[in-house]
């Protein structure tokens, strides 16, 4: 927060009135000298000062010459420059920077030149190199010429934080902005300054000193004499707010100059946080991504998927051309129209069979969760105007009607809830079925950032290391017996989130847990805690607002409600809707393996994400895919359509909060979104989608009427028995085998490294060490480390959901809440 | 002015270290009659003594220890800054190794005076033999009902911790000190809060120097007036003057502050034999030095600070006249760019560079702008850095570039340093029956 957005609420007792190179200015009591200075346009250098991290007061260059009023009311100066970056405003006061005094530009020269003296001056090579603090204001405030003419400390270079990171140390100024980021906005103190003097530098900690077993990356890291492995998911923020080129990353490092890049503001795809980044190209292809500072949001962080999962849209394998299954069996490019064609032709005979007497089957609509606003809309209008059916979902993963029931009670069309800020400000706050670190993205960051003044209870298996960086109480919890946990909270968990401000966030794991999402529900009420659903997917809290479910109509409306329905028929022109709540995507997946679907409209989706036996479901049915890149999918697909990937197109994701984040198009190649596709094929069919464009999307959306009257009840489902035997937990790691991650080995090398957890008398009873087998209900099995885990609960394994070597449910046909068998490991 | 042993009172006894002497000697009676006041009237009584922080700053005792807040019932802590590191400086470490028990006296007094329930003792990492000793003495004052539960009686408790640094003079810095026993990696804290407020695990925190807490028990033992009766007015008291370099008997002389050289001069025997005094510093290495026109300026806070240096630890370092002063200034900065902990950037690129600089101007390479850059670079660090260790690395550089700027530039005329190589660290052999040479 700047000085400026405090003064509004600040009462003017709290002001503090002083003079900057003459400029008089109040700020509120407590604001540091450079941020007053800020705040009235007075330019004062500096390096280790960051808005967001504590003062350091370590490179000196901000140091200003100050005076302010003694006892007597005299006014002294200070017998020695101050740093302003450490220094607080008091009444009074009199600052003077270098362009004012002779005392702080000498002493900002003097700083500026000792910074040098060990500073390779190897812009022309750097990373850094015109977008870089210490070249910016060597320029402007240094000499021109150096009269160092000694030896350079030297290091090795490049040092390997992780295969993401790395560290020139002879560039690093030792400013402690990446230590200071690591330790108290990530949490992953795994850097720290090492050694003193000129030797001093940054450097990693000793395995043995620090023993996170189970944390560590899955790639190879470059050991420093301490011998310890960079391991965050945030550490890409490291390199942005490294004032000098010392740390770059791997993905980037030599790749351009900034001065060759456009910029173009956008919206993260890869969770529901909503991140704002901006994305940096050039001739075409995005060379990085850097966080955006939107203080209601991600503030200035992103998670290092956000920031380095960009890569997989400029793979080989992306699709530029429409294809078609030809008479061979096998797909082929194919010209727009005869595309249109095609799809339009199955598609038709699956709703109106030309066949006297042939079945109607009927086509059904999975989008996937990754989509933008206005293509979910597109797709349920499809559904339900072109294929005139229900079935559309973009749950594409475990999912439950509980859990259709509660998104349509509580999340669809509600609006922007509870916020980040909420987040920030909640007294307490209680998770279920869901991990911030992992799933969340920088709503781990948010609940950090709230610290002491937070206290998070975690409904799970055991405490993962990113709930203990936020110091949670583990309520330990068997997955699918959350409903029971809920409805049995201890009395001070109660207690805690009857404080004003308590929130409860569940995920989208709690439907996989029969009641849980009626338990969590009935916990909000009964304690007047806030509610939020934290999906993982970008596309997810859109698509539920914009009625791309079976049971919901857009703006949160219900399908069973005729009222609702003729509404929504009268904006759209048509004279009926289909009256039938529709499939749910596990349903559709079903219904179509079985046979008794016609066509799937498919959206970005990959089979491996599904459960075991979804291959079949697209085998059978005539296959409509509109796809980025080739998938799985296209193993089946009739017809698939090249998709315009996040950053080739404009739209709006729907963040967990509810808050719309539109984007511009960052690169205009002519790819086309799901919507205009849509539109084409409906238009083919003889059909006015009216989705062609954004703006038309917008349009109706608006006019459409919104009726709360008609919203369905929560659900209020029991929980069931828990289940006998060892139970699988699973959840997906923040940086895994997702498809949004594809062709950037050195974020992949950043992924921890995957394990089996259990407790040690689960392990000691299995009797079982070092790795373990885990089999379901295939023949197939998944063999990991073991990772053994105090105070984890009994009889539960934990796998990964997505990662290398680990996909519970396409390998072994089980999600979380299943009964698995689990032995000592045998390697294959 | 006469030597006033009150520290050193019984350095020469038998076992000097053990309890036996210490007690046969009265100690631990002025913790007995601490221990019959209110804490509030210990505080008064230092406050009255003029007792002055004997570490190097010269900050009032009585006044730092009245800084703490109000007690709220939490914790708060007596820390002993036992971390002496500064060449030249050896008063601590004798005090610690001969008469360990008066500062554990010292401790249990001032401990009770500001409310401490948990004392600790940050001896410097490097030697383990005082750390040794100190353990014992201790185990011995626990064992004696000294420290721990209801001392002597009163009901009072109090635990002390010895603990030993690493080997890093910046921890002699207090906030420094206060992160390494904290366990964390020593470089000082961000000033406010002063340690008095937020100091050990973020509680009031009072640190002092070893010398100072030693000197509550006779100041407790013989009152405030006794104490401010010696030294000056505004230097009460006595202290340790650590006599090392050219002179014929180098060793700690306890005097009354405001003595000068000449008078310890006389006590320690004179210059080495023959030898005529060039250079001395009369607080340590980063006190600015003074030569033999110094002899009579009076050793205490004022007239040391009015004649351009500092008093400092009163570690008189003296070099008589064959000394290289460039060579001896290289050694210092040497130590500096050693010791700097990296956290600002003055202390650890100036230290780094002027030592590239003097080493070329100690071997005869450097020019005269050599000479001036280190000026400049010295301006460029003091005042500037982030805690005094900048300031006092350009002590020795200033100092000695004002007195000796000619013999600077003889190097740089010379083309070689001026000097015999080795004479000013040879020493002749003290005769000893049946040595052998």
């Amino acid at each position: 927060m700047t000085a400026t957005d405090n003064k509004a609420t600040v009462a003017k007792d709290d002001l503090v009135t002083l003079t900057i190179d003459g400029i008089e200015t109040s700020v509120p009591k407590g604001t540091l000298i450079i941020r007053a200075a800020e705040d009235i346009g007075v330019d004062i250098p500096r390096f280790c000062d960051h808005p967001a991290l504590k003062p350091a007061g370590a490179c000196r260059q901000c140091l200003v010459e100050v005076a302010a009023p003694d006892r007597e009311g005299n006014l002294r100066s200070f017998p020695a420059p101050q740093t302003a970056c450490t220094m607080v405003v008091s009444p009074g006061m009199e600052v003077k920077t270098a362009t004012h005094s002779e005392v702080a530009k000498r002493a900002q020269e003097g700083v500026m030149e000792l910074l040098l003296i060990n500073h390779p001056l190897d812009c022309p090579v750097c990373d850094k190199g015109g977008e870089c603090p210490l070249q910016n204001q060597a320029m402007s405030h240094g000499q021109a010429e150096s009269a160092f003419v000694d030896v350079k400390r030297v290091f090795e270079k490049p040092l390997e934080l992780s295969t993401e990171i790395l560290l020139d140390r002879e560039r690093c100024i030792l400013c402690q902005r990446c230590t200071r980021f690591s330790s108290e906005i990530a949490g992953d103190a795994f850097i720290d300054l090492q050694e003193r003097g000129a030797q001093q530098q940054i450097g990693t900690f000793d395995t043995d000193v620090l023993d996170f077993d189970g944390y560590a990356p899955a790639g190879h890291a470059m050991e420093d004499e301490a011998g310890r492995a960079f391991s965050s998911y945030y550490s890409g923020n490291t390199v942005q707010i490294c004032p000098v080129g010392a740390l770059t990353s791997a993905a980037y490092r030599f790749r351009s100059r900034p001065f060759d890049l456009v910029s173009s503001p956008g919206i993260a795809e890869h969770d529901s946080s909503g991140a704002a980044i901006r994305t940096d190209h050039r001739r075409g292809t995005i060379l990085r991504r850097l966080a955006a500072n939107d203080p209601v949001v991600n503030e200035e962080w992103i998670t290092d998927k956000d920031r380095f999962a960009f890569t997989w849209q400029h793979l080989d394998d992306r699709l530029e051309r429409p294809l078609v299954r030809g008479d061979d069996g096998e797909l082929h490019e194919a010209s727009w129209p005869d595309a249109l064609a095609a799809a339009a032709a199955g598609l038709t005979k699956a709703i109106r069979p030309k066949t006297k007497g042939a079945k109607v089957k009927g086509a059904a609509v999975l989008p996937g969760g990754r989509i933008t606003m206005e293509d979910a809309y597109a797709y349920q209008k499809f559904a339900r105007v072109v294929l005139g059916t229900n079935d559309v979902d973009v749950r594409t993963r475990p999912s439950s009607d509980e859990e259709l029931d509660f998104l349509a009670a509580q999340v669809a069309g509600t609006g922007v809830g509870v916020t980040f800020a909420d987040l920030e400000a909640a007294p307490a706050v209680l998770l279920a079925g869901f991990e911030p670190e992992d799933e969340g993205g920088v709503v781990f960051l948010r609940m950090r950032k709230a610290g002491d003044r937070q206290q998070v209870f975690t409904l799970a298996p055991f405490a993962s290391r990113g709930v203990e960086k936020l110091d949670a109480r583990l309520l330990p919890c068997a997955p699918a017996a959350e409903a029971s946990a809920l409805e049995d909270l201890p009395r001070d968990v109660l207690a805690a989130l009857k404080t004003p401000g308590a929130l409860v966030i569940v995920g989208e794991r709690l439907a996989t847990a029969p009641g849980a999402l009626s338990a969590a529900i009935q916990v909000a009420e009964s304690t007047g805690a806030r509610l939020a659903w934290i999906p993982r997917r970008a596309g997810e809290r859109g698509a539920a607002d914009v009625g791309a479910l079976p049971s919901v109509l857009p703006g949160g409306m219900q399908v069973s409600s005729a009222e609702t329905r003729a509404a929504l028929a009268a904006v759209w022109g048509v004279e009926t809707l289909p009256t039938e709540r529709g499939r749910s995507a596990e349903r559709i997946l079903t219904a179509a393996a079985t046979g008794q679907l016609g066509a799937l409209v498919v959206g970005g989706l990959t089979i491996s994400d599904l459960p075991a036996g979804a291959k079949k479901a697209f085998a059978k049915p005539f296959v409509v895919s509109l796809e980025v890149r080739r998938s799985d999918v296209h193993e089946y697909a009739d017809v698939v359509f090249p998709v315009a990937p996040p950053a080739e197109k404009s739209g709006t994701f729907v963040n967990w909060e509810g808050r719309l984040r539109s984007f511009p198009t960052a690169l205009a190649t002519g790819a086309v979104s799901d919507h205009r596709v849509l539109d084409m094929i409906a238009s083919t069919m003889e059909v006015a989608l009216g989705t062609a464009t954004i703006e038309d999307v917008m349009d109706e959306f608006a006019r459409i009427p919104l009726d709360d009257t008609h919203r369905v009840e929560a659900p209020e489902v029991s929980a069931a028995q828990p289940p006998r035997g060892v139970v699988l937990a699973s959840w997906h790691q923040l940086i895994d085998n997702g498809s949004l991650q594809a062709g950037e080995p050195y974020l992949a090398g950043t992924a921890r490294v995957a394990v089996a957890r259990m407790s040690p008398a689960t392990a000691t009873r299995l009797g079982v060490s070092g790795t373990v087998t885990v089999k379901g209900s295939t023949r197939a099995s998944i063999t990991l480390p073991l990772a053994i885990t105090e105070d984890m609960v009994d009889d539960v394994v934990w796998l990964p959901t997505n990662s290398p070597g680990s996909s519970p449910a396409a390998t072994l046909g089980v999600t979380a809440g299943d009964v698995v068998t689990v032995k000592g490991g045998r390697r294959s | 002015m006469t030597l006033t042993p009150m520290l050193t009172r019984q350095w020469a006894e038998e076992q000097s270290w053990t309890l036996d002497t210490y007690t046969s000697g009265g100690g631990y009676r002025a913790l007995t009659k601490a221990l019959k006041k209110e804490p509030g009237d210990l505080v008064k009584i230092v406050k009255e003594s003029g007792l002055r922080g004997r570490g190097g700053a010269g900050f009032p005792s009585g006044v730092k220890w009245g800084f703490l807040p109000e007690d709220d019932g939490g914790p708060r802590y007596l820390v002993v800054n036992a971390d002496e590191s500064e060449p030249g400086t050896c008063k601590d470490i004798p005090l610690m190794m001969a008469s360990p028990h008066v500062l554990v006296e010292g401790v249990a007094i001032s401990a009770y005076a500001i409310g401490a329930r948990h004392a600790f003792i940050y001896v410097r990492g490097e030697v383990v033999h005082v750390y040794r000793r100190l353990l014992n003495a201790v185990k011995e004052a626990y064992a004696a009902g000294h420290l721990g539960r209801d001392i002597h009686g009163s009901g009072w408790d109090l635990e002390l911790t010895v603990h030993a640094g690493a080997g890093a003079y910046i921890c002699g810095e207090e906030t420094a000190l206060l992160d390494s026993l904290e366990g964390r990696r020593g470089q000082p804290r961000l000033k406010p809060p002063f340690p008095a407020v937020a100091g050990l695990y973020s509680r009031p925190t009072i640190v002092n120097n070893v010398e100072t807490i030693a000197s509550v028990p006779a100041i407790v033992d013989n009152g405030a007036d006794w104490f401010s009766s010696m030294g000056t007015e505004k230097s009460a008291g006595v202290g340790i003057y650590s006599l090392s370099g050219h002179v014929a008997q180098p060793g700690q002389y306890e005097a009354p502050l405001g003595i000068t050289l000449r008078e310890l001069l006389e006590h320690a025997g004179g210059m080495r034999e023959g030898s005529q005094l060039k250079f001395w510093t009369p607080g340590g290495s980063s006190t600015p030095m003074f030569t033999a026109e110094h002899l009579d300026t009076p050793l205490d806070f004022e007239a040391v600070g009015a004649a351009g240096s500092m008093l400092g630890t009163r570690a008189l370092q003296i070099f008589d006249e064959s000394t290289c002063v460039v060579r001896a200034v290289t050694r210092w900065t040497e130590f500096y760019k050693h010791e700097s902990c990296g956290k600002c950037t003055p202390c650890r690129e100036g230290t780094f560079w002027m030592t590239q600089i003097l080493q070329r101007l100690e071997a005869g390479t450097g020019t005269t702008e050599d000479i001036d850059r280190l000026v400049e670079v010295c301006e460029s660090i003091g005042g500037r850095s982030f805690c005094a260790l900048g300031d006092g690395a350009t002590s020795p550089i200033v100092s000695s570039i004002d007195l000796f700027r000619d013999e600077y530039e003889e190097h740089v005329r010379l083309g070689t340093c001026p000097y015999e190589r080795d004479a000013s660290v040879l020493f002749d052999l003290p005769e000893q029956e049946g040595a052998q040479v």
